[in-house]
């Protein structure tokens, strides 16, 4: 069997998004390197503020998911970031941001990188932890501050943000991991070498052999083994590097668009890497009832696929209002020019 | 207890001394002093001062000073209150007189500022403030001020005119100070059009860093008519103190350490406020001259600035303030400001002000704050006629 | 810059997430945490968790910078209130300097302090920024 399930069934008892205030639109980046001609990728992108990087975000995330999850920070066995934005190259994220929500120090903390699905990955470990009862609760974060080349076609949509996710028993969960399965090979679609400050990639490379065949490979696989199709799916969401990959990949595997639709959030935050998958799950939590499908595939360049099928529980009802919605996070945006937007990013030389 | 008088007096003019470094600077204020005292040696020196350790990268500045000025040997510290340095140095002679331990003392207020300029001279004098509560945010000192002053401004329906004549009265006072900084008056138009620093407070509200050094000579009062037939006595020497940060006070619009040690000295003095003829007080922003008016007993709580407005504070009202020009115009040489109070209220008393000499000057207070008002020491000096 | 370790990471726990004290005498509550309740003079007591929330007391925003926080600038700097009674310094964020008025509610987030150059140690700590609708 290549899906796994734990032992011990585990779901999602509680689940926080964050997306930065600042917003760059899609057309001032096209203003600036093409003198706007030519289609944009995206609407706008999240940019993070001067004083917000992977972990700060990751512990709003992680503070939120707190709130509706209802429990004592001091009873998560794990504290696990995902990033390739790590503000550290030696020295844990996951430390401080254990640290900042109180659950230090009986607990498991620690970093992951695997581009895009670095996340998924700490939630898949964490189904681990939790159903093979080594520990009540999992925090599995995927949080992002991504830098891209200016000029590249990537710098339309590298964004930021990030959603956390506490993993615990079933019994508890406001949506039940019913299995996950995860797609991987080597594929170097895209890269970063650990003194480059700008990441590398395939570019048309990025797009067949990479992340579709990952992407649908990974849900296909999951769909089967479960013996369901698309339509026994209320929402579905992708990994979302830009608008036009995650509806591709919908239509590839017939889901329609009300089922996507309330996932899909690139088009107006951009592509929050590690946060991409697991924000656009956090939106559909946001508004998902009881007894409901949900269908979710991360992708991570390199590459990798990470497939989730969740059923939403009773427990769901009034847990959205606990912290501020997905939607709230965007709807609270302040537009920045390409000025600005430089130096919120450090890609002002200053020596 | 022996009752003190102050025999000697000197200062350097307060600005940017390029050539003269903090050890010059302290031997031209002390040496000044002696020689208006007609002394040659001092029992002891006290040195008020800040920032030594932090700008010029020098502390233990006891000894340097005293060996400098060809005084080696002698008792010599430093000592610390951050602006109030200078207050806090006159008193410890003031002390040392006073117990009998030492007869003849000479108190010097230095600071040596443009040694170092931006944002390291920033951050050094932020240091008077809270570091981990208040420095860590950010916090500089003129930001304390704005935040205390925006909140005043609130609370008691101000607008920023109501503040102009502090620096207006300050800038025409200094004007005719030879030692001043700036020396030319401002209109109430220049201070409302000044650029804004850290919003309410302007250019024009903030008094300006630079280097200065201000000494006195002090000995018991029966030694004075030794050395000199204008002594000034000393009928008062407070020091209180508050919570070192701003957040941390019971009332953040009120300076509670300026009216603990304001009420002190007039107790030791047996004076009540209303007597007195002038008063040096520490405007290195206007928001403090306001609340030093108000903590001293001059006006109700929110109620400051109408003296600045209706005139109180000119050298002609009721209450002249700042009569050298005061930290606005003459400068804020931080550790060195309590001092040039000192000197400038025995110029007063000793009737030696110039063009700005009051009329009537019997009685004098100077006040001089140390960080956003947890160190304030309050002094009332009498004339020897 | 490493020489500043220890006394950042002995308040971890407070910069981070504003934990301070309830006096045990009193129940004034605390913060930053002391050793003696600034009240009523007790030795002051266990830890409290503040919420947070709390209102702008005053606020200024800063256009010349001390060392170190140069990056930042212009930022908004504010004493706020607390609900649970103590005032506090405190970076404002997310907000527009200029656009911040007293009396607005704000809520705790963690945040960049400052860092201690390229190599050095992040400083994080709390700041507080409008409060945030939930929907």
């Amino acid at each position: 069997m290549p899906i796994m399930q734990a032992n011990t069934p585990t779901g999602i008892v509680g689940y926080g998004a964050y997306v930065p205030r600042y917003r760059v639109p899609a057309t001032e980046i096209s203003r600036v390197w093409t003198d706007g001609v030519g289609g944009v990728p995206i609407k706008e992108k999240a940019v993070a503020g001067l004083d917000e990087d992977t972990i700060t975000i990751s512990i709003e995330a992680a503070r939120n998911a707190l709130h509706r999850a209802q429990i004592n920070p001091a009873l998560l066995g794990a504290v696990w970031v995902g990033s390739e934005s790590h503000p550290y190259a030696v020295k844990p994220s996951g430390t401080i941001v254990a640290e900042a929500i109180g659950a230090v120090p009986h607990t498991q903390a620690g970093d992951w990188e695997f581009a895009c699905k670095a996340g998924t990955e700490a939630m898949q470990a964490g189904i681990g932890f939790v159903g093979s009862g080594m520990q009540p609760y999992v925090l599995a974060i995927g949080a992002d501050t991504a830098q891209s080349r200016p000029g590249d076609a990537l710098e339309y949509t590298a964004a930021a943000g990030g959603a956390a996710y506490i993993i615990g028993r079933a019994e508890e969960s406001l949506a039940e991991f019913e299995a996950t399965y995860s797609f991987v090979t080597d594929t170097p679609d895209f890269w970063r070498r650990p003194q480059a400050h700008y990441p590398s990639h395939g570019q048309r490379f990025t797009g067949e052999p990479a992340y579709f065949e990952h992407s649908v490979s990974a849900v296909k696989t999951l769909l089967m083994e479960l013996g369901r199709s698309a339509k026994d799916y209320n929402y579905v969401t992708f990994h979302q590097p830009n608008a036009k990959f995650p509806q591709r990949a919908a239509k590839m595997l017939g889901f329609e668009k009300a089922q996507w639709e309330a996932g899909l959030l690139s088009p107006v935050v951009g592509n929050t890497y590690s946060g991409a998958t697991m924000l656009g799950l956090t939106a559909i939590l946001d508004i998902a009832k009881p007894g409901e499908r949900i269908l979710c595939a991360s992708f991570g360049s390199g590459a990798g696929s990470d497939a989730f099928s969740l059923l939403v529980t009773e427990r769901i009802a009034g847990r959205a209002n606990m912290a501020p919605t997905t939607q709230a996070y965007i709807a609270r945006r302040k537009e920045v020019d390409y000025a600005l937007y430089t130096r919120y990013r450090g890609k002002l030389s200053m020596k | 207890m022996r009752d003190i008088s102050i025999i000697g007096i000197g200062q350097t003019p307060v600005g940017e001394h390029w050539g003269r470094s903090l050890r010059h600077l302290a031997y031209d204020a002390l040496h000044l002093a002696m020689k208006d005292a007609g002394t040659e040696r001092v029992d002891a020196l006290y040195v008020g001062n800040m920032l030594s350790g932090e700008i010029s990268g020098q502390a233990h500045i006891g000894p340097l000073i005293a060996d400098f000025a060809g005084l080696r040997g002698i008792e010599a510290v430093k000592i610390e209150a951050a602006c109030a340095s200078g207050a806090a140095a006159f008193r410890q002679g003031v002390i040392g007189v006073a117990s009998g331990y030492q007869d003849v003392v000479a108190v010097v207020g230095v600071e040596k500022m443009t040694d170092d300029v931006g944002s390291r001279l920033t951050a050094g004098l932020a240091s008077a403030a809270d570091a981990d509560y208040e420095t860590v945010h950010g916090v500089t000192f003129v930001a304390l001020n704005a935040l205390i002053m925006q909140r005043y401004m609130h609370e008691y329906g101000l607008s920023k005119g109501d503040f102009a004549n502090f620096s207006v009265n300050a800038h025409a006072n200094g004007a005719n100070n030879p030692n001043a900084m700036f020396r030319r008056a401002i209109s109430k138009e220049t201070f409302m059009r000044a650029g804004v620093v850290a919003n309410p407070v302007s250019l024009f509200d903030a008094s300006p860093m630079a280097d200065g050094a201000a000494a006195a000579i002090i000995c018991p009062t029966r030694l004075a008519r030794e050395y000199t037939d204008k002594a000034v006595h000393v009928l008062a020497s407070a020091i209180a103190t508050d919570s070192l940060a701003v957040h941390d006070r019971k009332n953040p619009l009120w300076l509670q350490a300026a009216e603990d040690s304001a009420h002190t000295a007039y107790r030791q003095a047996k004076i009540t406020p209303a007597e007195l003829d002038f008063f040096e007080l520490h405007d290195a922003f206007t928001i403090m001259a306001a609340l030093s008016l108000e903590a001293a007993g001059f006006a109700k709580a929110g109620q400051g600035t109408r003296l600045a407005v209706n005139g109180d504070i000119a050298l002609d009202g009721k209450l002249p303030i700042a009569t050298m020009g005061g930290l606005k115009a003459r400068g804020h040489p931080v550790g060195a400001t309590g001092m040039y109070q000192i000197v400038e209220a025995a110029l007063q008393l000793r009737g030696e002000a110039g063009k700005n000499q009051l009329p009537h000057a019997r009685l004098g207070m100077t006040q001089n704050i140390g960080g956003s008002g947890a160190t304030i020491g309050t002094h009332i000096f009498k004339s020897s006629e | 810059m490493t020489v500043e370790i220890a006394r950042h990471w002995r308040l971890n726990s407070q910069r981070y997430s504003l934990i301070g004290e309830e006096c045990p005498a009193c129940h004034y509550k605390i913060f930053p945490p002391r050793d003696v309740c600034p009240h009523c003079a007790e030795e002051a007591g266990p830890e409290f968790h503040f919420s947070g929330n709390g209102t702008v007391f005053s606020h200024t925003t800063v256009h010349t910078p001390p060392e170190g926080f140069e990056a930042q600038s212009p930022y908004t700097v504010a004493l706020v209130k607390l609900d649970e009674g103590p005032m506090i310094t405190a970076q404002l964020t997310d907000v527009d300097n200029g656009a911040v008025e007293i009396g607005l509610p704000v809520e705790m987030v963690t945040r960049k302090l400052a860092e201690q150059g390229d190599e050095g140690l992040i400083l994080y700590g709390y700041k507080f920024r409008p409060q945030m609708a939930m929907a």
